[in-house]
């Protein structure tokens, strides 16, 4: 399908174009039958500024109310709507039709190495158990302090990066290692580990080093920076789990 | 069908929601039930901070904080709510932190403050640092703060589970409730998502912080999700809602997303333009211009609109201009917005002017709920085992607008208040006996939507809904547009009545649950839009172009509607159950079964009397 561009000039003029998408589709059904995966190909009218989700939406709402996916605060910040775009990883809600070449297919598909439930929503259990696993919470001993804990700029800014993860499961699922071994506890887990190991209020970090230190943890790592790019918050998260990995090794415990 | 039974069970996993239950699951047993993950919630959208007197950086106290509340929501705020507000503000902030909050750092290592808009020292002397913060991301620190104890506190999540009925012991919608005898929550139904399969979940103490209903509107900042479950919820049941006509409408949202531009950029000098590149606040506001009150901007953008004056291909919004700024100091200072508008309008702000409209943002009313988030079924007596806490609730802190930061205080404040509450009510009752087929209702409604071979789509209804609601009740509303709004509810509503979804499978079926939350969008906007017809006087969020001033002589009071039967005889039937007190609005609006009866509730006032809101 060839992109059909009518752009008026005039100042903020939005010009429309008609894309099309290929979804991956899998539709279980109510009578048990196996579920077979397929592509199915819509057309929307688009416009400029729309992105991948509101090609999405314009498809459920106006020719398959049956497609589904996740999605709720639609600028970036829930996490809700992480999917396969072209063969990245992205979220729908971020992605404009026009960056992404609107005159050929795009192509969605849900996230890999989750189980599918339905056509691009996966099964987010084994993503949260993993990062439930690692201690995702301060841990400190002794009394509270009265009013705040004390800490410097700096000791909060060591930390800032990992803060900003919205567990949207990007990352890991763009994971080679993920995608093979399902045990393994991906990037995001880790990143919600490097947030307190490095927390100068935390006093934890030493059980948490110990559950990454695991055959399934930081150490399956293989450094293909697939995460970082796949992040659509912008956090570095290949090297957080590297930090991870030399903590181990300078760290005593 | 399955059937639960805890003590607490809380609907909604936002910022309220799971402050709530953070408390209560220490105490008893607690399930929190939530259509989304938790982390999903709205509340990770907020950015700006939460503002409390720490007296960090410069000499603050809570009296202070709770006089801005006060008038910020032009004098219709309740007194002794704001005050436990403010007082209490103190310790959420130092909870937060305790529970690992990584805020921003004085040179000191306490928690930084800065201004926010109407928040002053002295009464309104000069702006004050209140607002505790974490960059610009302080909601998304609370929601994973607030989840990550959850996980610590390993408290019981049902994720991805719709409630859709609250079960009472009494059907407050059929009329009265005899005299002497008193009204208990038993429980509510759930839709599982991922099964289509129906749980009852049997309880002692119900909390709702299910949020807000910004998508009443076309144009929001708030998510998709958030369609006003709890309210609409409770309405059905015949709870009053509360002040349902003011919403509070943010300048700058991106146009036709609604995504927020902050205030920061006019601060900075952005200009506000016409599609005729007329500099339009000068006419509106000559001396202060684009920094004029957001309420005035928002008018004055949505009239150059509506005058034909708006830009684009629709001439349906107007342009933030930025160009004539040093794209070092647009780097400096307003990284975020630009990044926006780079990202969502693919617009070059130090360029290109930015496409921007007022967004509906946040609903001042709801549920009506005491200082201890006990939910009112009239002016005075409580629902036992019922509670309300954050947007969906009325307690009420905004009154007719809400200041900026006080949304992110109220749900820490009030969830954790309803979180002990509900488990302090649920160690001394009793279990209520769930009605005979308790799911019934919700059953019967799901199937009905689901197996009808066909009808109106969902899409269809919900856009003329949002656009009419854009259109006839946002900034500007006078008796004409509200009627037309009025006249458009109702029409839908019959359109409704026949509503299909093409998904008629049991797995995930976000169609038929797209479907359901629409039923509950109508139920609020027509709350919204009745409401306003009924104030005839502008004040806060809510202005009446036919009737421009403040009328407390007339409007200084609540509103509360109540959904009730249809009027008999010619007689109707006033909602608060205990016979007419002074001071109800007469007024009640016929629906097809139904009528919307408005009733009325004081304010509270205790230390500051109303005065003219200048600034």
């Amino acid at each position: 399908m060839t992109a059909v561009l009518d752009a008026p000039a005039e100042v903020g003029a939005i010009p429309s174009f008609t894309v099309t998408l290929r979804v991956m589709r899998y539709l279980p059904g109510d009578d048990g039958l196996t579920p077979v995966a397929h592509w199915d190909e819509f057309q929307v009218l688009c416009h400029g500024t729309d992105r991948v989700l509101d090609a999405l939406h314009k498809v459920k709402w106006e020719q398959d109310g049956s497609l589904t996916f996740r999605r709720s605060c639609a600028h970036g910040v829930c996490g809700s709507d992480a999917m396969r775009i072209n063969g990245r990883n992205r979220l729908a809600c971020k992605t404009l039709l026009k960056d992404l070449d609107p005159s050929k297919p795009i192509t969605v598909e849900p996230i890999k190495g989750l189980p599918v439930i339905k056509d691009l929503v996966v099964d987010m259990e084994p993503f949260f158990a993993s990062y439930r696993e690692i201690m995702p919470f301060l841990i400190t001993t002794g009394n509270e302090p009265t009013k705040e804990r004390l800490q410097s700029a700096e000791q909060r800014e060591r930390f800032d990066d990992t803060t900003k993860c919205i567990l949207c499961a990007a990352c890991t699922s763009s994971c080679p290692v993920f995608w093979t071994d399902g045990q393994y506890f991906g990037p995001a887990a880790i990143v919600n580990a490097h947030r307190f190991i490095f927390d100068s209020r935390d006093e934890g970090g030493a059980q948490r080093l110990e559950i990454l230190n695991d055959k399934e943890g930081v150490w399956r790592c293989r450094t293909t920076f697939n995460c970082t790019e796949a992040c659509p918050r912008g956090i570095e998260v290949t090297k957080a789990i590297q930090e991870v990995k030399r903590a181990m090794i300078t760290r005593a415990f | 069908m399955q059937i639960h039974q805890y003590d607490v069970v809380i609907v909604g996993a936002g910022g309220a929601g799971m402050r709530a239950a953070l408390e209560s699951s220490t105490r008893v047993r607690t399930a929190v039930i939530s259509k989304l993950y938790p982390t999903r919630s709205h509340t990770g959208a907020a950015q700006g901070g939460m503002c409390a007197a720490l007296a960090n950086v410069e000499e603050d106290n809570w009296e202070w904080h709770t006089f801005d509340t006060v008038k910020g929501g032009d004098y219709l705020v309740d007194q002794d709510a704001a005050e436990v507000m403010a007082k209490e503000a103190i310790d959420a902030v130092l909870d937060l932190e305790k529970m690992g909050l990584p805020f921003n750092r004085t040179p000191e290592g306490r928690i930084d403050q800065r201004r926010f808009g109407g928040h002053t020292r002295n009464h309104g002397e000069a702006a004050v640092r209140r607002s505790c913060y974490a960059a610009d991301r302080t909601g998304h620190m609370i929601l994973q703060t607030l989840y990550q104890q959850c996980v610590k506190n390993e408290v019981e999540f049902f994720n991805e589970f719709y409630v859709l009925d609250l079960l009472v012991d009494h059907d407050l919608a059929a009329g009265h409730v005899p005299e002497g005898e008193e009204v208990t929550v038993s429980g509510v139904v759930a839709y599982e998502l991922a099964t289509g399969e129906i749980h009852v979940f049997r309880a002692k103490s119900v909390v709702l912080a299910t949020g807000g209903a910004g998508k009443i509107f076309k144009t929001t900042s708030n998510a998709h999700t958030l369609t006003g479950d709890g309210m609409a919820l409770a309405y059905r049941r015949g709870i009053p809602l509360e002040d349902m006509e003011f919403f509070q409408f943010h300048p700058t949202g991106l146009a036709g997303l609604g995504i927020l531009l902050s205030e920061a950029a006019r601060g900075e000098g952005a200009i506000l333009r016409n599609s005729e590149g007329e500099r339009f606040m000068e006419r509106y506001a000559p001396t202060i211009k684009d920094l004029a009150p957001r309420d005035i901007v928002a008018r004055s953008m949505a009239n150059e609109v509506r005058e034909g004056r708006g830009a684009g291909p629709n001439k349906d919004y107007v342009l933030l201009d930025l160009t004539h700024l040093e794209p070092a100091h647009i780097d400096a200072k307003l990284p975020d917005i630009t990044e926006f508008a780079r990202t969502y309008l693919g617009v070059e702000p130090y360029t290109e002017p930015v496409p921007v409209y007022p967004t509906a943002h946040y609903a001042m009313g709801g549920v009506p709920t005491n200082i201890e988030a006990q939910v009112l079924r009239n002016e005075t007596d409580v629902i036992r085992g019922l509670f309300a806490a954050g947007e969906v609730a009325c307690v009420s802190v905004h009154g007719s607008n809400r200041l900026g930061t006080n949304s992110l205080l109220d749900i820490n404040v009030f969830g954790k208040r309803a979180g002990i509450s509900a488990a302090a009510y649920a160690v001394d009752a009793e279990f209520v006996e769930l009605p005979e087929d308790p799911a019934a209702t919700v059953t019967a409604g799901l199937e009905l939507i689901r197996t009808r071979p066909d009808g109106e789509r969902v899409a269809d209804i919900r856009k003329a809904l949002q656009e009419s609601m854009d259109l006839n009740a946002q900034v500007f509303r006078t008796k004409e547009s509200l009627t037309q709004a009025l006249e458009d509810i109702k029409a839908l509503r019959k359109r409704y009545l026949s509503v299909s979804v093409q998904d008629k499978s049991r797995t995930f079926n976000t169609d038929l649950l797209e479907a359901v939350e629409l039923g509950f969008l109508i139920d609020i906007a027509e709350t919204v839009v009745v409401g306003a017809l009924n104030r005839e006087e502008s004040r806060g969020g809510h202005f009446r172009e036919d009737f421009p001033k403040r009328d407390d002589e007339g409007f200084m009071k609540h509103t509360m509607a109540y959904r009730r039967p249809l009027p008999t005889d010619g007689h109707r039937q006033w909602g608060g159950g205990d016979g007419d007190t002074e001071g109800r609005f007469a007024y009640s609006e016929v629906f097809d079964d139904y009528q919307l009866v408005l009733g009325s509730k004081p304010v509270t006032m205790t230390r500051y009397q109303p005065m003219e809101r200048k600034y």
